[in-house]
């Protein structure tokens, strides 16, 4: 048992560190630790040219197989890539739907053709997208999705009727991928298809959610006969779930382990502060920053525990655990950031309501525990499939 | 990445699941805790001589395997699940390991064979009566006296300090620091009491020294301060303590599991209950994370006794596994009483000795938030 990583890995390191030092300058340098989680709207122009400079690069979708354009790049590899782009202060990646979920489901389900018209957009950061899953009444029980999905026979198109919330930079998006039903008489799990639908059209209508921090990341998705070209059905209808899970199981993969470095650069600024402010002298604050660290830590060898275990790339069944760790431990640190500020961390940065990094951190990490698997799910998911306790009775 | 057991490694914990689940089973345990010597010796015959145990992380060149710190968590995990009885902490993991950090290599060969092969038992002893748990807190006193040294005063909380054949003391030298020793259990002047304790299943004792006169040869290392070397050795026992703690959480979380099952109430098995299957999935979640921080703790309690450049960490790693895998252990024992129900306020019932080992082991060598605070100041708090 050991901790390092390989050689061949620390050379791909200084590689990809050194790109960014070279790249991330100049006309992206202001972009430098903006647009992460609860930053989402700021320099959307810049950052999307920041796609496409990365492209050229050769670094996006690096843990794509190379006959599909990526690196093909080893799980640990994807591991220190995201841990340096975060390190330099990498803008949040406009691409990342794209590249982390949309690209390797296609890659996993899509034909020939899908393949060869879609992932060279993707790769080349120019076309970005957005997920269309949660709806109003569709949450933690996503299988209850009312969206329609009607074949005009004539066209062979598909027509989506309805509405999906919850939808991470739709306005910014080409594409959206869509979970609806093809049989109206459907329940659940069955009936449903996979759909990739272009927003910018009539039939799709873009409404920005405005969030407690006064921002807006989320929006509405209104599709009003809102087409689907005959080709762009994924799988066939009745698949959806199944392509809609596996999609999931991109998501709960390697990219999320890289966000350690942007934790770790949060809780600097917040020992930082506690030193300078006599924060770091309270008893209670000192237990919280050293329980903040060790569970900082706590993740990177879990994370390094997950890697280490399967060749094949799966992460083992205690990374079922992983998604409910961090978004605990991330409230906990929004919330102690504004213990350590004190009285300051009533202070808005500026008029009307302009949050402060950590004013945004403290209010955003509230919907940690919810997106993506509120905690309540995450435990189902771990008691029923990591413990083998009995399911909860479903449809 | 490595960051998983070798093959090797992976065979010796396998083999002590498997022999632990045969040998230490609750019957073992329950005859065992019920003695004041607290093991049977024929299985400590077993483990440390046959199975070879006690050698693990001892050097070749000192009669043992030369295996590591991470082969030792392996066993302190498998031997939490089962809380085995045995002086396997105090004298390998504590004993042993203060003999390694601080003994001439004259006196490595003297003594670490005997304990490699189980058939000598060491005990280490530091603590004064308070609740310092780092080198600071001995209260011991020792003094130039002749060629050699007198040493007077108590040692307190000294694991199987009273079946222990010999004993490794640390003493404060005034104004020169610490001094470790090694005696036979048999020197004059020493008296050996045993505690009865709440967990019964590890036994503990106080010694008494008064005025013990001892030869120059039993100064372990050179006549210099030794707090440093007692600390890297309490530090390397840290670690071995919380990967034992580790083992306790995870086999509590499935016999509770296993329980809830079984147990059906409102026509339904308990399990099935979201208030548990929560509760269960906390303290998965609590035991993968406290597992991470023992196996990474463990790798760098093995740099530090090769000597290691990531041996420089160990202050922070045995604090970091500690603070988790105590509040770990005792978090899901105590889970573990709650979802047994009544029965799991019985005595017939295992899990009431999980939970009291779980707390014994949650205060010896530094509570949580004691090791919180190390990690606060080397923070730069």
């Amino acid at each position: 048992m050991k901790l390092q990583f390989s050689e061949e890995d620390e050379r791909f390191r200084r590689e990809i560190a050194g790109w960014l030092a070279d790249n991330l300058v100049g006309e992206f340098a202001p972009l430098r630790f903006r647009g992460g989680p609860g930053d989402e709207h700021m320099y959307p122009e810049e950052r999307k040219h920041w796609e496409r400079r990365m492209a050229a690069g050769g670094w996006t979708c690096i843990g794509w197989p190379q006959e599909f354009g990526g690196r093909g790049a080893s799980i640990e590899q994807q591991v220190i890539f995201h841990e340096e782009y975060a390190r330099a202060g990498g803008p949040g990646r406009m691409g990342h739907i794209g590249e982390g979920l949309a690209g390797p489901t296609i890659i996993a389900f899509g034909t020939d053709e899908q393949k060869a018209r879609l992932l060279p957009g993707i790769l080349a950061g120019t076309e970005l997208w957005c997920q269309g899953y949660s709806e109003p009444a569709a949450g933690s029980d996503l299988a209850a999705v009312k969206t329609r999905a009607r074949l005009d026979a004539a066209t062979g198109r598909w027509l989506i009727t309805g509405q999906k919330v919850w939808t991470s930079l739709a306005h910014e998006s080409d594409w959206c991928f869509v979970i609806a039903r093809t049989d109206p008489e459907s329940i659940g799990h069955a009936g449903l298809g996979f759909f990739l639908v272009r927003v910018r059209q009539p039939g799709v209508t873009v409404r920005p959610i405005e969030q407690m921090t006064g921002t807006s990341e989320f929006n509405e998705v209104f599709f009003d006969d809102a087409v689907c070209e005959s080709g762009d059905m994924l799988g066939k209808p009745g698949e959806g779930w199944k392509i809609g899970m596996a999609l999931l199981g991109f998501e709960r993969g390697v990219s999320t382990l890289g966000q350690q470095m942007l934790f770790q650069n949060e809780l600097d600024e917040i020992v930082r502060i506690a030193r300078e402010n006599g924060a770091g002298k309270d008893p209670d604050i000192r237990q919280r920053i050293a329980d903040a660290w060790i569970g900082l830590r706590i993740m990177r060898y879990s994370a390094m525990r997950m890697l280490s275990g399967g060749a094949d790339g799966s992460l083992a069944r205690e990374a079922m655990s992983y998604k409910l760790y961090w978004a605990i431990w991330h409230r906990n640190l929004g919330k102690l950031a504004m213990d350590v500020l004190g009285p300051e961390a009533e202070i808005a940065e500026s008029a009307p309501y302009g949050l402060s990094r950590l004013q945004s951190l403290f209010l955003f990490t509230r919907a940690d525990t919810i997106y993506g698997g509120t905690n309540q799910i995450q435990r189902n998911i771990i008691a029923e499939r990591a413990l083998g306790m009995p399911k909860e009775p479903r449809r | 990445m490595e960051f998983r057991f070798t093959e090797e490694q992976q065979m010796i914990r396998e083999t002590a699941e498997a022999f632990l689940r045969e040998q230490s089973d609750a019957a073992a345990v329950r005859r065992a805790m019920a003695t004041e010597q607290g093991f049977e010796a024929a299985l400590w015959d077993e483990l440390a001589g046959n199975m070879g145990w006690s050698a693990m992380h001892i050097p070749e060149e000192f009669g043992g395997l030369g295996l590591g710190a991470v082969e030792l968590v392996a066993l302190m995990e498998e031997m939490g699940k089962r809380l085995l009885c045995a002086p396997f902490f105090s004298s390998v993991c504590l004993g042993a390991t203060a003999i390694l950090c601080a003994g001439s290599e004259a006196q490595k060969t003297a003594l670490l064979p005997g304990i490699a092969a189980g058939t000598a038992r060491a005990a280490l002893g530091w603590m004064g009566a308070g609740r310092d748990w780092s080198p600071s807190g001995v209260a011991l006193a020792c003094a130039r006296h002749g060629d050699g040294w007198r040493l007077h005063g108590e040692s307190h909380y000294v694991v199987d300090g009273h079946t222990a054949d010999l004993l490794v003391l640390a003493a404060r030298l005034p104004g020169e620091g610490l001094r470790l020793f090694a005696l036979p259990a048999d020197t004059a002047g020493l008296t050996r009491t045993w505690l009865p304790t709440m967990d019964q299943t590890r036994k503990l004792a106080t010694l008494t020294l008064d005025g013990v006169q001892l030869g120059n040869d039993a100064l372990l290392g050179l006549d210099e301060d030794a707090a440093e070397a007692l600390q890297k050795a309490l530090d390397i026992a840290t670690i071995a303590l919380a990967a034992e703690q580790s083992g306790v959480a995870q086999q509590v979380l499935e016999m509770a599991v296993a329980y809830t099952k079984e147990r059906h109430q409102f026509g339904r098995s308990i399990a099935s209950f979201q208030a548990i299957k929560h509760k269960a999935a906390d303290m998965m979640l609590k035991a993968e994370a406290s597992r991470s921080a023992a196996y990474y703790a463990a790798c760098v309690a093995d740099e530090a006794l090769r000597g290691g450049a990531a041996g420089a960490e160990l202050a922070q790693a045995a604090s970091l596994a500690k603070a988790s895998c105590s509040e770990t252990a005792f978090f899901n024992a105590g889970s573990a009483i709650q979802m047994y129900g009544g029965v799991g306020f019985t005595w017939e019932y295992d899990v009431h000795l999980y939970f009291k080992r779980a707390r014994a082991s949650e205060a010896f060598l530094g509570a949580p938030a004691w090791h919180r605070e190390r990690i606060a100041q080397e923070l730069g708090l």
